[in-house]
C-alpha cells in the first residue's frame, strides 16, 4: 500500500487510491458535511467502509467523529437543528437521502451506544422488543433468536437461568452485551459502536472487546472510541479525526506505527486530546 | 447591633408565619373531621338524601361524584396524554406550538364558573340534553384536561434519551417507541399526576352547578341498563354530586339538620381528596424506590 | 431479515409503511392537540357572542353596565343593569385577599428556602399540598359555620361581609402564592447568597435586599395567578359574602361580586331574557379577565429573562 501525505482538500482523491479495489466495500461517504444550526460539526469528508472489517474512528472529544457515527443510521434526524449534506452511499443507495425510510435503515445499521440502555424489562423482552415488532411472533422463532444472539454476545451462560429477570438487575458490562445482543438479534449489516466499553470496569471491556472482534466475520463494524489501546487491539483500518475534519485515514498498523500526518502522530503519542 | 436585632426579628417574624399557615390547616383539618366524624355512618352512607326531612344521607351524591369523575377521567385521561405526547414528541419549536400552549393556559386559567357557564351553553342547551352526567363530564374535562396535558409533558421529557435512542435504534418506529417504550417508563409519574388532578375533580362544584344540576332522579341501584331514567349508570341523567351537595344545602336547603349534612358531606369530600393525595404519594415513593434499588 | 432485494425496494420509503407505522399516530396525538385549540376557540367564542347578546339584542347600555350602582333587573317598569357593585366587590375582595396571602405566602417561601430549608420544608411541603387539596366549597361551608358567626359576635355587623370573603379567599389561594414564591426563591443562584453573605450582611439584610429584589418578577407573578384564582373563585365567596346590591361602604358590610351573582342567579331566570343574558355579560367580563390576567403573567415573565 502506499503512503499517503493526506491533506484536508485532497483527502477525496488520495482515499480512493488507497484503498485496494479487490476489498468490497460497504459504505462509501462522499463530501459529508454534518451542522448543528449554523456550526459546522463535519467539515466534508470522504472515505470508504471496508465490509467484515472493524473501522475505528478516533480523535478528541469534539472531532466529529460520533456526530459521523450517528449520521449513517440517521440517528442525528432526532436533533432538530441538525443538517447533513454530501453522501453517503450504502450499497448504491443515498441513505442521507430524505427518501430514505429510517426505520428500514436502522434495521439494517444497527447502533450501540456509550451508556449500556437496555429497556426496563426482562431480558428476554429487550431482545424479543424489536422483532416482534418487525413481525416475528412464534414462541419458538423468537426463543431460538434470544438464544442465538445471547451466544453471540458471550452471555448466554451467564443470563440463561433468568431471562425473565429484569435487564436492570444485571452488571454494567453484561448490560453492555445485551444491547449488542439485542442488535444483533435484528441481524444487521452495519453495526455502530459509539464508545461502547468506555463506561465499563476493564473486565467487561475486555469481553466486550473480545465479542466486537468476533462479530467482524458476520458484521461490518464501525467503532467510535476514546481508547487508542482499543483501536490499536481491534480495528484493521482507523480513521483520526480533528476538528471535524478526516486529517488520516488507513490500516490501523500503519496509522499506529507510521502516520503520515504529524498531527496523527502527535495524538497517538498522547500529546494532546 | 441594630442589624443583627433587625435580623432576629425577622427570623422571629417568618417563624410566626410559618407557625400560622401550619395552624390553619391544623384548624381546618381538625374542625372538619372531629366535626364530621361524629356523622359519618353506614347509615349516612347509604341513604339517600332528602329535602324536606331530617336524616338524609348522601349515598346518591357519592355515587354521582365518582361516576362523575370516572366517565371525566375516561374522557380526559387519553385526550391529555395525547396531548401531552404532541407536546413533548411531535410539536417542532414554532407558531403552532406556541398557539397550543397558549390554549392550554388559557384553559388551566379559567375559573371554574366560567367553564360550568360554557358547559350550559354547549352541552345543557345547545344539545338539548338538559343537566347530565355526560354534559358534567365534558365541563370537568375542559377543566382538567391542561393539567393531565401538562403532567403528561413532563413526565415524558423527564424519561432519558437514551431509552428512546435505544429502540429507534432497533429500527422502531417513533410511535411504536412511544407506545412500548417511553409512556410505560413516564407511566408512573403520569398516574401520580393524574389522581392529584383526580382529587381536584372529585371535589370541584362550580362547573358542576349549570351542567350535571341539583339534582338526582330517584335511583334505582338494581337497574343496570344505562339508558334507563332510574338506573345510576345513566349518563343522560342530572347527579348532583358531594361537593354541589354541600353547597346547595347551605344555600337553598330546606332540611332542619343542614349542619349535620354537610358536616358529614364535607368530612367524606374532605377524607376522599386525602386518600386520593396519600395514594399519589405513595406511588411517587414507589417509583422513587424503583428507580434507586435499579441503579 | 431478507437481503436479497435490491437496496431500492428495502430503504426507499414506501407509503404503506409510513402509514402503518407513523402517520396514524402522528394524527391521534395532533387530534389531541386540535381538540385544546377547538375548546379555547369555541369557549372564547360562545362566551363572547352570548356575553354580548344583552347589548346587541336586548339594548342595555354597555356604559350604563359597567357604571351604573343600580342593578334592579326584576323591576317590571324600569329594569336597571348596573354591574359596578358586583365589579367593585370581585376587585376588592381579589385585592384583600392578596394583600393578607401575599405576605404570608411569600415568607411562608422564605421560610422553606432560606430560615429551615432542611425541616422546615418537609412540614410546610406537605402542608401547603393539603390546603390545595380542600375543595372550595368546604372553604365556604367553614367561613360560614366558623368564621360569619365570629365576625357577627366580636367583630360587628352582619357576619356576611367583604371581611369574610377576603378571608376565606386568602387562606385559598395562600398555596398558590407560596408554591410560586418557594420554586421562585429556590431557583436563585447560590452565588447571590453567598456574595451578600460574604460582604457580612446578616441573613434579613440578604432576604431584603438581594433575594427579594431578584426573585421580584416571579414573586409578582406568583401574586397575580393567586388573585386570577381569587377573582374567578365561586361558591366559597357566595357562601360568606352576603350577595347584597349595593356598593359596600365598609369591610363589614355584606356584598356580592361578578361570581357570586351569575351562581345565584343563573338558575332561576329564564333562559334568553335580558337579566339572564346580563348574566352571561358579567361571565364575559371573567373571561377578559383572566385573559388579562394571563397576559399580564407573560409580561412578568418577560422581565424575569431579562
Amino acid at each position: 500500500m502506499v503512503t499517503t501525505f493526506l491533506e484536508k482538500e485532497s483527502t477525496d482523491q488520495i482515499l480512493q487510491s488507497t484503498v485496494p479495489f479487490q476489498m468490497e466495500n460497504i459504505l462509501k461517504v462522499n463530501n459529508l458535511e454534518i451542522f448543528y444550526g449554523e456550526k459546522r460539526a463535519v467539515n466534508g469528508i470522504s472515505l470508504d467502509i471496508e465490509k467484515n472489517a472493524i473501522t475505528a474512528l478516533i480523535g478528541p472529544s469534539g472531532c466529529g467523529k460520533s456526530t459521523f457515527l450517528r449520521s449513517i443510521n440517521r440517528m442525528n434526524d432526532l436533533i432538530p437543528e441538525a443538517r447533513a449534506e454530501g453522501q453517503i452511499l450504502y450499497e448504491d443507495l443515498n441513505i442521507l437521502s430524505e427518501q430514505i425510510d429510517v426505520v428500514a435503515l436502522r434495521k439494517e445499521i444497527g447502533m450501540v451506544f456509550q451508556k449500556p440502555n437496555p429497556f426496563p424489562k426482562s431480558i428476554y423482552e429487550n431482545i424479543t422488543h424489536a422483532l416482534k415488532f418487525s413481525g416475528i411472533k412464534k414462541k419458538s422463532q423468537l426463543d431460538e433468536i434470544v438464544e442465538e444472539s445471547l451466544i453471540k454476545a458471550a452471555l448466554w451462560d451467564e443470563v440463561k437461568d433468568r431471562l425473565h429477570k429484569s435487564a436492570l438487575s444485571l452488571s454494567g458490562g453484561q448490560q453492555q452485551r445485551l444491547c449488542i445482543a439485542r442488535t444483533i438479534a435484528m441481524k444487521p449489516v452495519i453495526m455502530l459502536l459509539d464508545e461502547p466499553s468506555s463506561a465499563l470496569d476493564p473486565i467487561s471491556n475486555a469481553k466486550v472487546e473480545e465479542l466486537i472482534i468476533d462479530l467482524k466475520k458476520d458484521y461490518s463494524i464501525i467503532i467510535v472510541t476514546h481508547n487508542m489501546q482499543q483501536a490499536s487491539r481491534i480495528s484493521d483500518k482507523t480513521a483520526f479525526f480533528f476538528k471535524g475534519d478526516l486529517i488520516e485515514y488507513d490500516s490501523t498498523e500503519k496509522i499506529f506505527t507510521n502516520p503520515s500526518v504529524k498531527k496523527t502522530e502527535e495524538y497517538i503519542s498522547g500529546r494532546f486530546g | 447591633m441594630k442589624s443583627k436585632t433587625a435580623d432576629r426579628i425577622a427570623t422571629g417574624v417568618f417563624i410566626a408565619i410559618a407557625i400560622i399557615i401550619i395552624s390553619i390547616l391544623v384548624g381546618l383539618f381538625s374542625y372538619i373531621l372531629i366535626n364530621g366524624f361524629k356523622y359519618i355512618s353506614w347509615d349516612f352512607l347509604t341513604t339517600p338524601s332528602s329535602n324536606i326531612r331530617a336524616g338524609g344521607g348522601i349515598r346518591d351524591q357519592l355515587f354521582n361524584s365518582f361516576y362523575i369523575l370516572l366517565i371525566t377521567m375516561i374522557i380526559a385521561i387519553p385526550l391529555g396524554i395525547g396531548g401531552g405526547i404532541y407536546m413533548a414528541e411531535y410539536a417542532k419549536p414554532g407558531k403552532v406550538t406556541d398557539i397550543i400552549r397558549s390554549c392550554v393556559e388559557v384553559l388551566s386559567s379559567l375559573p371554574s364558573i366560567v367553564i360550568g357557564m360554557f358547559g350550559l351553553l354547549v352541552f345543557v342547551n345547545t344539545t338539548g340534553w338538559g343537566y347530565t352526567i355526560l354534559g358534567g363530564a365534558l365541563a370537568l374535562t375542559v377543566f382538567n384536561l391542561p393539567v393531565i396535558v401538562r403532567v403528561s409533558e413532563d413526565a415524558i421529557l423527564a424519561v432519558p434519551r437514551e431509552l428512546k435512542e435505544a429502540s429507534l435504534a432497533l429500527g422502531i418506529t417513533r410511535w411504536h417507541t412511544i407506545k412500548t417504550v417511553i409512556l410505560p417508563s413516564a407511566f408512573p409519574s403520569i398516574l401520580t399526576g393524574i389522581i392529584l388532578a383526580a382529587g381536584r375533580v372529585f371535589g370541584e362544584a362550580a362547573a358542576l352547578l349549570f351542567t350535571a344540576g341539583l339534582s338526582t332522579p330517584r335511583l334505582d341501584y338494581a337497574n343496570w341498563n344505562p339508558f334507563s331514567p332510574q338506573s345510576p349508570l345513566n349518563i343522560f341523567r342530572p347527579a348532583e354530586t358531594l361537593a354541589v351537595h354541600i353547597w346547595s344545602v347551605n344555600t337553598q336547603g330546606l332540611i332542619p339538620d343542614v349542619e349535620e349534612v354537610s358536616n358529614g358531606s364535607a368530612a367524606v369530600l374532605v377524607i376522599s381528596v386525602l386518600l386520593f393525595n396519600l395514594l399519589a404519594r405513595w406511588i411517587g415513593s414507589l417509583i422513587t424506590k424503583k428507580i434507586t434499588a435499579t441503579k | 431479515m431478507e437481503k436479497l432485494a435490491p437496496a431500492k425496494d428495502r430503504l426507499v420509503k414506501s407509503k404503506q409503511n409510513w402509514v402503518d407505522g407513523e402517520l396514524r399516530g402522528k394524527i391521534l396525538v395532533l387530534l389531541c392537540a386540535v381538540i385544546m385549540i377547538t375548546a379555547t376557540i369555541s369557549i372564547t367564542i360562545f362566551l363572547g357572542t352570548k356575553g354580548l347578546q344583552s347589548f346587541i339584542k336586548n339594548g342595555v347600555s354597555l356604559i350604563e353596565f359597567i357604571t351604573s350602582t343600580k342593578w334592579n333587573p326584576t323591576n317590571q317598569a324600569n329594569p336597571e343593569y348596573g354591574v359596578l357593585p358586583f365589579i367593585f366587590g370581585s376587585f376588592a375582595v381579589t385585592f384583600l385577599a392578596a394583600i393578607i396571602a401575599a405576605p404570608l405566602g411569600i415568607g411562608g417561601a422564605i421560610f422553606m428556602t432560606e430560615i429551615a430549608p432542611s425541616w422546615g420544608r418537609k412540614i410546610l411541603q406537605p402542608v401547603i399540598e393539603l390546603l390545595v387539596g380542600i375543595p372550595s366549597v368546604v372553604y365556604g361551608f367553614i367561613g360560614l359555620t366558623v368564621l360569619v358567626p365570629f365576625i357577627r359576635e366580636h367583630v360587628g355587623g352582619l357576619g356576611f361581609s367583604l371581611l369574610s370573603g377576603m378571608i376565606v379567599l386568602s387562606i385559598m389561594i395562600l398555596p398558590t402564592i407560596t408554591t410560586i414564591a418557594t420554586d421562585a426563591i429556590s431557583s436563585l443562584p447560590k452565588s447571590l447568597r453567598e456574595g451578600s453573605y460574604a460582604l457580612g450582611a446578616t441573613r434579613w439584610q440578604t432576604i431584603r435586599k438581594v433575594l427579594i429584589p431578584a426573585a421580584l418578577p416571579s414573586l409578582l407573578t406568583a401574586i397575580v395567578l393567586g388573585m386570577a384564582r381569587a377573582f374567578g373563585e365561586a361558591l366559597a365567596v357566595q357562601m360568606v359574602i352576603g350577595n347584597v346590591r349595593n356598593l359596600p361602604t365598609s369591610i363589614l358590610d355584606a356584598s356580592a361580586t361578578l361570581t357570586t351573582i351569575i351562581t345565584l342567579n343563573m338558575g332561576h331566570t329564564t333562559y334568553g331574557s335580558v337579566e339572564n343574558n346580563t348574566l352571561w355579560s358579567m361571565g364575559l367580563i371573567l373571561l377578559v379577565m383572566s385573559f388579562a390576567f394571563i397576559l399580564l403573567i407573560r409580561y412578568l415573565s418577560s422581565r424575569r429573562k431579562l
